[in-house]
């Protein structure tokens, strides 16, 4: 059973001013006086102390913060890692958390950065942040294949989550980053470029040259079959 | 536009931040060429298969251990204010 974080803290760490009101042995529950479905709101409340406030920002981001951590180290021991460092430095630095960005751009950086450091760790001549050198392919026209309408469909579930897990772990992570940023988790490219501290063309540049590199990849396994 | 120029817009057309008259001229090139259409509909079909791929679920031991963790950090942080 997981730690009920709101409850226990109902009674550890009370907002500030009803210290001395509850005691240990009368437990109750903090009950937030923010509305719950803002973030900034939620952020404030945090900041001024209210951990059923930090709690409720944890249970939105989990999910996506350990897939990011997931995707980007392709090691289930190492995104588990990354969730915690983020969400604990989150806290631990809430104070210097200035509001100039969302809170989710603000942990997904601190997350990505802790990623980074978990893939230099493994490989450490091997991932830079810095442009790789062109192989000298162009990407693009080297392969030109009709997929069908529905090239997903051809795999089970687990195979397709497989052959994508595949291809993406391929990329240089430099291009993996900047794909998974904005195309799966959804940012965009002004907070994308906040993130990775680059331009927003050098986004739109890495995030075209990684959705042909996948593109490619892909070709071997959707092309489309004579019976389609 | 030629084929090049429509790989370099690849990523603002399938954002839909192309400015319209860019649009029209890249998407008159598309309806007479048919590598630029497929490398187009391939690459967007890339973004959908992986927007729409089953998210990666968060372990039930795993998700404990980061509560546990987040639990520890403010009973110090509680201790220390």
């Amino acid at each position: 059973m997981i730690p009920c974080l709101n409850s226990v803290f109902g009674r550890l760490c009370p907002p500030p001013g009803a210290l001395g009101i509850l005691s240990a042995t009368e437990p109750k529950p903090l009950t937030s006086t923010v509305v719950r479905d803002d973030e900034s709101k939620l952020v404030s409340a945090a900041k001024a102390g209210d951990i059923s406030a930090f709690e409720e920002l944890v249970n939105r981001y989990e999910r996506k913060i350990f897939r990011l951590g997931m995707n980007i180290t392709q090691n289930r021991e190492d995104a588990e890692d990354v969730m915690q460092e983020a969400f604990l430095k989150s806290y631990t630095n809430l104070d210097r958390f200035q509001g100039d960005s969302r809170f989710y751009t603000w942990l997904v950086r601190i997350a990505v950065n802790e990623a980074l450091m978990k893939l230099r760790k493994r490989r450490p001549n091997q991932v830079s942040l810095d442009e790789p050198l062109t192989d000298g392919e162009d990407p693009v026209f080297r392969e030109i294949v009709d997929w069908g309408p529905s090239p997903e469909k051809k795999f089970a579930q687990t195979e397709l989550n497989t052959i994508l897990n595949g291809v993406i772990s391929e990329l240089d992570p430099i291009f993996r980053v900047a794909f998974l940023l904005r195309d799966v988790e959804g940012v965009s490219t002004e907070e994308t470029a906040h993130i990775l501290g680059i331009s927003e063309a050098a986004v739109k540049s890495r995030l075209l040259r990684a959705r042909l590199k996948l593109r490619q990849k892909l070709n071997k396994y959707f092309r489309r079959s004579e019976t389609q | 536009m030629n084929c090049k120029k429509v790989i370099l817009q690849l990523t603002s057309y399938l954002d839909g931040v192309l400015d319209s008259n860019m649009r029209a001229d890249l998407e008159q090139h598309l309806s007479r060429c048919t590598d630029c259409r497929l490398v187009v509909d391939t690459t967007r079909k890339t973004i959908q298969i992986f927007c729409n791929s089953e998210p990666v679920p968060l372990p039930e031991d795993v998700r404990k251990r980061l509560h546990t963790a987040l639990l520890e950090r403010f009973r110090r942080n509680a201790k220390t204010t």
